[in-house]
Order: C-alpha cells, then sequence, then structure tokens
C-alpha cells in the first residue's frame, strides 16, 4: 500500500482526495455539504411526522404504533445513508454485510424475546391465585 | 508505457470507481483495502455489537412494559415537549459532527474547532435534558426501583445518557489533539471512529424516541 494513495480519514463521502490537497477537486466540498443538509432535512422531516403521529387522529388509530415503527426505520435509514455513508460501493460490501447481521441478530433478540415471553404471560397462573396455591 | 496509455489506463479505472490500480476492489483483488476502509470496518463492528447489547434492553423493556406494580405508566410520565427538545439537541449535535468531518478534510483548524464546539455543546445540552427529566421522576416517585417498567425505562435510556456522555469526554481530547498535533493521519483516524459512533447514538436515540417515548404515550387502549 503505498502512502500515495491513502485515503482522506476527515471526508469520506464521494471522491477520495489524495493528502496534502484539501479540496483539490472544484466543487467537492459544496456536493458534501448539500449531502449533509439534504440529511437533516429529511431526518427532520421524518421526526416531525413521528411527533405528528402521535396525536393526529388522521392515521387509523390503532395503526398508529405501526407507524411510528416505520418511521423509525425510514429515520434510521437516512442516518445510516447521509450520516454514516453506508453505500453500495465495493469497499463498503463488508460493511453491508456486517449491518446486516447486526440487523438479524436484533431481530431475532428483539422479537424472539417478545414472543416467548407474551406466551409465558398468557400461559402463568394469575398472581392472586398463585397466592393462595402458596398458602 | 506511452503517456497515452497511462492516460488511457487513469480513465479507466477512474470509471470503475477505483483510485488508483493498485487499490482494492473490494471483491478480493488489487491488494489489501486503505487503512481508512479497515479502521472504519473494525470499528463497524464494534458499533454493531454495541447495537445488539441496546438491543437486548429494548426487549426487555418491551416485555416489561406494563408490569407497572401500581405505579406510574410510560402513558402519565413522559413530557413530549422535553423528548423533542432532545431530539432537537442529538440531531442537530450529529450535522455539527458531519460538518466537523467536512472540515476536517479541509484541513482547516478554525472550522473544525467551531463545529466540534457546536458539536458538544448540543449533546451537553441533550444530557442536561435528560438528567434533569430522570431527576423529576425520581422526585415523582417514579424511580428506577418503583416497578419492573421502570428499571428497564431506566436501564436503557440511562445505558444511551452514559454512551453519550462518554462521547462527550472523547469529543473533549479529539478537540486537543486536533488542537495540539494537528491533522496528524492517527488523529483523523481517531476522530472517523469517533464521528461513527456519534452518529450511531443518533440511531440509537432515534430507536428510543420513537418506541419508548412516543409509543409509551399513545392512549394504552391502542397499544398490544
Amino acid at each position: 500500500m503505498s502512502e500515495k494513495f491513502e485515503h482522506d480519514a476527515g471526508s469520506y463521502v464521494g471522491v477520495d482526495r489524495v493528502p496534502g490537497q484539501p479540496g483539490a477537486e472544484e466543487g467537492t466540498l459544496r456536493r458534501e455539504v448539500r449531502g449533509y443538509l439534504l440529511g437533516l432535512a429529511l431526518a427532520v422531516a421524518l421526526t416531525a411526522a413521528s411527533f405528528w403521529a402521535v396525536g393526529t387522529h388522521e392515521i387509523y388509530r390503532p395503526g398508529a404504533a405501526v407507524a411510528l415503527l416505520v418511521l423509525a426505520v425510514a429515520q434510521i435509514g437516512i442516518h445510516l445513508i447521509f450520516f454514516l455513508h453506508i453505500t453500495t460501493a465495493p469497499d463498503n460490501a463488508n460493511n453491508i454485510l456486517a449491518l446486516a447481521f447486526g440487523v438479524l441478530i436484533v431481530c431475532l433478540v428483539v422479537f424472539g424475546s417478545l414472543w416467548v415471553m407474551i406466551h409465558l404471560n398468557h400461559n402463568m397462573v394469575p398472581m392472586d391465585q398463585l397466592m393462595q396455591m402458596q398458602r | 508505457m506511452s503517456a497515452h496509455a497511462l492516460v488511457l489506463e487513469h480513465d479507466r479505472t477512474h470509471a470503475r470507481g477505483e483510485v488508483s490500480p493498485h487499490a482494492s476492489s473490494g471483491h478480493g483483488t488489487g491488494g489489501p483495502a486503505p487503512r481508512r476502509i479497515v479502521v472504519g470496518y473494525g470499528f463497524w463492528i464494534f458499533l454493531l455489537s454495541d447495537v445488539i447489547m441496546f438491543s437486548s434492553f429494548f426487549a426487555a423493556y418491551a416485555v416489561l412494559f406494563k408490569n407497572t406494580a401500581g405505579g406510574p405508566s410510560a402513558h402519565e410520565l413522559f413530557d413530549l415537549r422535553n423528548t423533542a427538545a432532545e431530539t432537537g439537541c442529538l440531531l442537530a449535535s450529529s450535522f455539527a459532527c458531519g460538518m466537523a468531518s467536512l472540515a476536517v478534510g479541509q484541513r482547516s483548524q478554525k472550522w473544525t474547532q467551531l463545529a466540534l464546539l457546536i458539536t458538544g455543546l448540543l449533546g451537553l445540552a441533550f444530557i442536561v435534558l435528560e438528567v434533569r427529566e430522570f431527576a423529576g421522576f425520581v422526585a415523582q416517585g417514579a424511580g428506577p426501583s418503583r416497578s419492573a417498567f421502570l428499571s428497564s425505562f431506566f436501564t436503557l435510556v440511562g445505558c444511551h445518557g452514559a454512551h453519550v456522555s462518554a462521547g462527550l469526554l472523547w469529543l473533549g481530547t479529539m478537540m486537543a489533539q486536533f488542537f495540539a498535533k494537528g491533522f496528524r493521519q492517527d488523529i483523523r483516524y481517531r476522530f472517523l471512529c469517533f464521528s461513527l459512533f456519534w452518529h450511531a447514538l443518533d440511531i440509537i436515540w432515534v430507536a428510543i424516541f420513537s418506541l419508548v417515548y412516543l409509543v409509551g404515550t399513545l392512549p394504552p387502549e391502542l397499544l398490544p
């Protein structure tokens, strides 16, 4: 690995730069700032939508919790793309695979726990009966 | 190789989105990946393990959500104005951190320090709001020992707050290192890790404010 092609750690959107030539390509910085601003605008809009979804009657009320879940997933996607710069570029393939594995484990832990515990709760003897049996 | 052939070679590698013919392709060819990719990948693995730890706290909270033991429920306790303020602070802080990484790319000490200062102040504002909220809960007798619901709530949200506090200390050391040692490569890699950490904390907060605070304040009859 020659030092010449070492990428720049500070700025990791768009074109990689050769060290010592900050902003070598004209307009790079502007494009990067625009990327962050777009991400911020989308995140703010989705956050506002989440807070709106709590109180509104425009959404079918029993579906409000699902709407909040979907909006949260959308916001996480925006953060991953615009702030963490997870892309489909070849040098990001490992990051995507690790992320997919992480999402799998998170889903197993959360939904697995809920599934098991709801069934346990359902099958449990109510607390007052349990107390009488122990007497 | 003639100059013309060199130009052609450059165009071809450029068209493939590569930096040079010697750079790694990401498909197992072209030699080792640049250090920026390797450092980011290693830290990304750590962040994902952190996310998995948070997922078990989320699972515990979801399971214990209704076990209020006669104490206050989420619906009675949470104040969404406070949550909105915390969310705004952390989102703006994340954006300022992104601006700081662009300033580092430009090697501008002034803008780097300014953006990091804003990042830190917004993070500090978030912590202050959270501590005030927690103190208010404890003052109303809704501390972590009140019920299983409140134990899991304080564990989950408190763990995120502890991460943000640790991040603030890290942020302070990054500002000092940029100031004292300049934009040295190893320090820029540390900063790359810090910015990933800070953005990931914002992602955890998105899950917390949506699924803990907003879903928690829905009327109880709307929840499964």
